[in-house]
């Protein structure tokens, strides 16, 4: 049975309502850097950039993109009316410290436990490079998942355990993907919501590992 | 009279000893002393230190700056968080081949090593990276971990370094210096971490022309100041 998929957009625009007004916030590279676009108006929610940027705005128009004032990506942003700039080491102190509310990330695998594998293939010549990820995950108050659920192979991404490198142990609690959310808590994996016509059932065996209602 | 305004880049840079471990400032494109980095290679030309280490947190956007100090066979080893990007082409070559050691870091655990050195500690734990790959040394065993307040931990060492290259925005004689934007990313941990701090700046006040304030590093940690012409800033880097 197919079921009709969420999009990118559709994905960012779920984790978008989850952030609650007033939330200081690091969106990671790739899909998630999308959920920025589906903030809702007339909220404050901050959002923070590892290379030392608090009220990052959206990207300028051309004529003006600055690469003075980029975001983790590289890529050309504003700075909103209360912004502030720092340097990297409070930067970091803002994640690891714990002042940071949320921060949504890509993920390769996410175990039933909630270690995250987002940095390395592990593949021969592949090029490790891990920037800030380990840091956020671990220091977040809460660090979310943004992927799809199955790999193009229709393998489950959610797994027992993690055969992809590790980037941080038990750090994911919420798992957002296109076809169903995830809470992983300590008693496991936990149904948030799922797309229309799938079940419960369908879900755990899509998953192969059970699921809470 | 102290006056640490240099009259060129080269005599800023000044030489540079076999073996040397040299920071680098910037993300990406952002904050990188291109300058510096090209006044470097002409001191390393005339000279014949090898055996390089180049802390950065990146390993060298297209052809220019840091690409081409990698280029040039005198480094040895990267330390730095990201290497891969778009256009990292030289790095890469040199990775695969086998011709450059890589020596990953976390970002956060790179900016707290470098801080580290800078504020005299003998090292740290980390939360971050523990039960990783990232946790273990260069020979693959464990690196030491304790358990704090119920949470994992990671020892950590100080990056000490003997030279620093920054780019700064503005700069006066004593070497106290402001920054611009996002371009200040490593520039203030890095110049309290080496022996020597050069600083590129686009302007040299006069002392007090600062707002003492607003100065973001004090001249304290600055060996040397020159000045650069201001140039459009670049893209590049990692595209999704």
């Amino acid at each position: 049975m197919t079921h009709q998929r969420r999009s990118k957009d559709q994905i960012a625009a779920l984790v978008a309502k989850d952030i609650p007004n007033g939330a200081y916030v690091n969106l990671g590279i790739g899909m998630p850097t999308m959920v920025a676009n589906h903030l809702p108006a007339g909220l404050e929610i901050i959002l923070h950039s590892e290379n030392g940027i608090l009220g990052m705005g959206p990207a300028p128009a051309e004529a003006d993109q600055d690469f003075d004032l980029i975001n983790a990506g590289k890529q050309p942003v504003t700075l909103l009316p209360g912004g502030a700039f720092f340097h990297h080491a409070d930067s970091f102190a803002m994640m690891r410290g714990g002042h940071l509310d949320i921060c949504v990330l890509g993920a390769f695998q996410v175990s039933a436990t909630g270690d995250l594998a987002n940095w390395h293939t592990g593949e021969p010549g592949a090029i490790p490079a891990v920037g800030g990820a380990m840091d956020l995950a671990m220091g977040a108050k809460q660090t979310w998942v943004m992927m799809d659920l199955l790999t193009k192979q229709g393998a489950s991404k959610v797994v027992a355990q993690c055969t992809y490198p590790l980037t941080g142990l038990g750090c994911v609690k919420r798992i957002y993907t296109d076809l169903a959310t995830l809470d992983v808590t300590p008693q496991g994996l936990k149904w948030v919501d799922a797309v229309d016509g799938l079940s419960l059932a369908d879900l755990e065996r899509l998953v192969g590992l059970p699921i809470a209602a | 009279m102290i006056n640490k305004i240099a009259a060129s880049v080269e005599e800023a840079v000044g030489p540079v000893a076999d073996g040397a471990t040299i920071m680098v400032g910037g993300f990406g494109t952002a904050g990188i002393p291109n300058e510096l980095l090209e006044g470097l290679m002409r001191v390393l030309h005339d000279g014949s230190a090898r055996n390089l280490v180049v802390v950065n947190n990146n390993a060298g956007n297209g052809e220019t700056g840091l690409a081409a100090l990698l280029k040039t066979g005198r480094v040895r080893k990267v330390v730095c968080s990201f290497p891969r990007q778009v256009d990292s082409q030289i790095f890469d070559a040199l990775y695969r081949s086998g011709d450059i050691e890589l020596e990953l870091v976390p970002q956060g655990n790179l900016a707290e090593r470098i801080r580290a050195a800078g504020a005299g500690i003998g090292a740290f734990f980390s939360p971050t990276a523990y039960g990783t790959d990232l946790a273990r040394n260069p020979d693959g065993s464990l690196r030491e971990t304790r358990e704090i307040n119920g949470r994992m931990h990671v020892l950590e060492h100080p990056i000490h370094a003997d030279l620093a290259l920054i780019r700064a925005e503005r700069g006066d004689r004593w070497g106290n210096l402001t920054y611009r934007k996002a371009a200040r990313n490593f520039g203030p941990v890095m110049a309290m971490a080496a022996r020597r701090t050069v600083a590129s700046v686009h302007e040299v006040v006069e002392l007090g022309q600062l707002d003492p304030e607003a100065v973001v590093t004090p001249g304290i940690f600055v060996s040397q100041v020159v000045q650069v012409p201001r140039v459009q800033t670049q893209g590049g880097g990692f595209k999704a």
